[in-house]
């Protein structure tokens, strides 16, 4: 078995990255996720990539896009401001079917924000940050073994689907240190070479085109349905969620990333007074497991939705569990993470205890 | 068993590498550990806390308010972080830099001369050291090879020179708190 190393959120990000083939990074440094893009400036040298600081994270997300445009994996990461000065970047490369791994490290916002863990980018990483019509795929990660894996899947996702994916993490996520075992390394050269679309050279061939725009509108018209195709199918077969104890729970709880892992500490606690609780943790928040949640939420007393906003995936809760359950929410903003004691507190006052 | 562990100090006295040198011991041992760093904007000289969870399941939070063992080296540290040991647990007290008293008597206070022992053996440097030997020797959370195999590894390379003397700096802190339990 591969050894179990002790390495801090954004590293693991990092290394995971350049295990799954990624060799290009760019980057502009902003807390709470410095350590990553630091990480990779020693060690795409090292495996033969590029990594470059940018100007600013304009000059960064474009960039990306034309490195994307090569068809080899790429990425990047930032935090919220800087994640709203990417969005022009990557609605043009959403609408151009790039694909790419973002990471937003999660700032407590709005405007500036604090460098502390929160979660209030959820609206803008699954309902549409930049203009247009279009999607990312989002993953949420609880724990740094999860981060790990999730950047692999983003890679493949990416690459299967041609969309930018989106690692939606948070300050406890990029700063903890834990135990993981990192996967094999992908030889790039093994990786899908993208040759039926990419810019990688012209002669002998057709030119390829990589655009997110046609002036004509007829066209225009079939570019974008088109991506609402592959976003239905993505919809249809990439919805991620994890279950924890919810077999015999009176009482849902529902809560992503950082406040998902916390919330198991919650269930452990109200069990041993008596209380069924079990947890319900999208692990893509899109496409949101809306119909999975419907059918779990069906008989029980309460759903209890805990986010680090003022209820962001709220909304997705109630529009999955419609009539079948009271849904209550409780939030910590700016920053601050509520401890296990105090979501247990909540619950039981909303279940009148 | 979960033991949540708080270390605090000032900038410079080697709390965040005590945490992170107890969470690869923790590892080593096959537990689960978590260790979280405060990361506010700190300025040089400032304090900071470094919050290490150990486990035999899964870390659920590696977010705590109260903790088993809390290690103060510095005043403001014994100040901000006294009333949250948990009842019966672990309060651990640089007495070479803190000369006053914790304010609780239902929980076990452990004095260490941190930097009086590390000057001893001629290394003002690992008082931060000593200090984690009492807590090993004060609550028996992690055996002594352990923390010695994760003392190796983090010194691995060029420092490796400095693994013998920090080696000792925690034996003599292991019999510390050894002996403040026997009292």
């Amino acid at each position: 078995m591969a050894e179990r190393v002790l390495v801090k959120g954004t590293e693991a990000i990092g290394e995971a990255a350049v295990r799954a083939g990624c060799r290009l990074f760019f980057g502009y440094p902003i807390t709470p996720q410095n350590e990553l893009p630091e990480y990779m400036s020693k060690r795409m040298p090292e495996v033969n990539g590029s990594f470059l600081q940018t100007e600013s994270e304009v000059a960064t997300i474009n960039m990306v896009y034309g490195a994307a445009c090569t068809g080899r994996r790429v990425m990047t990461s930032t935090s919220s401001p800087g994640f709203s000065l990417m969005q022009e970047g990557v609605s043009y490369m959403a609408g151009a079917q790039l694909p790419a791994v973002l990471v937003n490290v999660v700032r407590g916002g709005p405007g500036l924000g604090d460098i502390q863990p929160a979660q209030s980018d959820y609206w803008q990483a699954t309902k549409g940050g930049g203009h247009g019509d279009y999607k990312l795929i989002v993953l949420a990660p609880s724990t740094l073994q999860e981060a790990v894996d999730l950047v692999s899947l983003a890679f493949d996702l990416a690459d299967k689907y041609r969309n930018p994916v989106l690692i939606l993490a948070d300050g406890v996520i990029g700063q903890i240190m834990e135990p993981v075992t990192f996967p094999e390394f992908k030889d790039p050269n093994t990786l899908p070479k993208h040759d039926d679309w990419a810019l990688q050279g012209a002669i002998g061939r057709e030119k390829h085109v990589v655009t997110s725009f046609d002036i004509d509108p007829v066209v225009l018209e079939k570019m974008n349905l088109e991506l609402v195709e592959k976003f239905k199918k993505i919809e249809s077969t990439e919805k991620r969620w994890e279950e924890y104890k919810l077999d015999d729970a009176d009482v849902v709880i529902t809560a992503f990333g950082t406040i998902g892992r916390i919330s198991k500490s919650v269930v452990t606690r109200a069990r041993q007074e008596g209380i069924k609780v079990g947890l319900f943790r999208p692990i893509t928040l899109w496409p949101f497991p809306y119909k999975r949640l419907e059918e779990i939420v069906k008989g029980k007393k309460l759903v209890l939705d805990v986010e680090l906003n003022m209820g962001q995936m709220l909304e997705d809760v109630k529009l999955a569990v419609k009539d079948n359950a009271p849904v209550a929410f409780y939030k910590r903003m700016g920053g601050m993470v509520p401890t296990p004691e105090e979501i247990l507190d909540v619950l039981k006052m909303e279940l009148g205890r | 068993m979960t033991t949540r562990m708080i270390f605090a100090g000032f900038g410079g006295q080697g709390v965040m590498l005590m945490g992170q040198i107890i969470s690869l011991a923790g590892m080593i041992e096959g537990k689960y550990v978590t260790w979280m760093p405060s990361y506010g904007p700190e300025m040089r000289g400032g304090t900071a806390n470094c919050t290490v969870v150990l486990s035999d399941e899964e870390v659920a939070s590696p977010v705590t308010d109260k903790a088993e063992v809390i290690v103060v080296m510095n005043i403001p540290s014994l100040v901000k972080f006294q009333t949250d040991v948990t009842p019966n647990g672990f309060l651990l007290i640089n007495q070479s830099v803190i000369d006053r008293d914790a304010d609780r008597s239902d929980i076990h206070v452990i004095k260490v001369p941190c930097n009086e022992v590390a000057d001893e053996l001629g290394n003002l440097k690992v008082a931060n050291m000593v200090m984690l030997g009492a807590v090993i020797g004060g609550t028996d959370i992690i055996s002594t090879d352990n923390l010695f195999k994760a003392l190796e590894k983090k010194l691995s390379g060029g420092k490796s020179s400095l693994i013998e003397v920090n080696k000792k700096a925690i034996t003599k802190g292991y019999e510390i708190g050894k002996m403040a339990l026997a009292k």
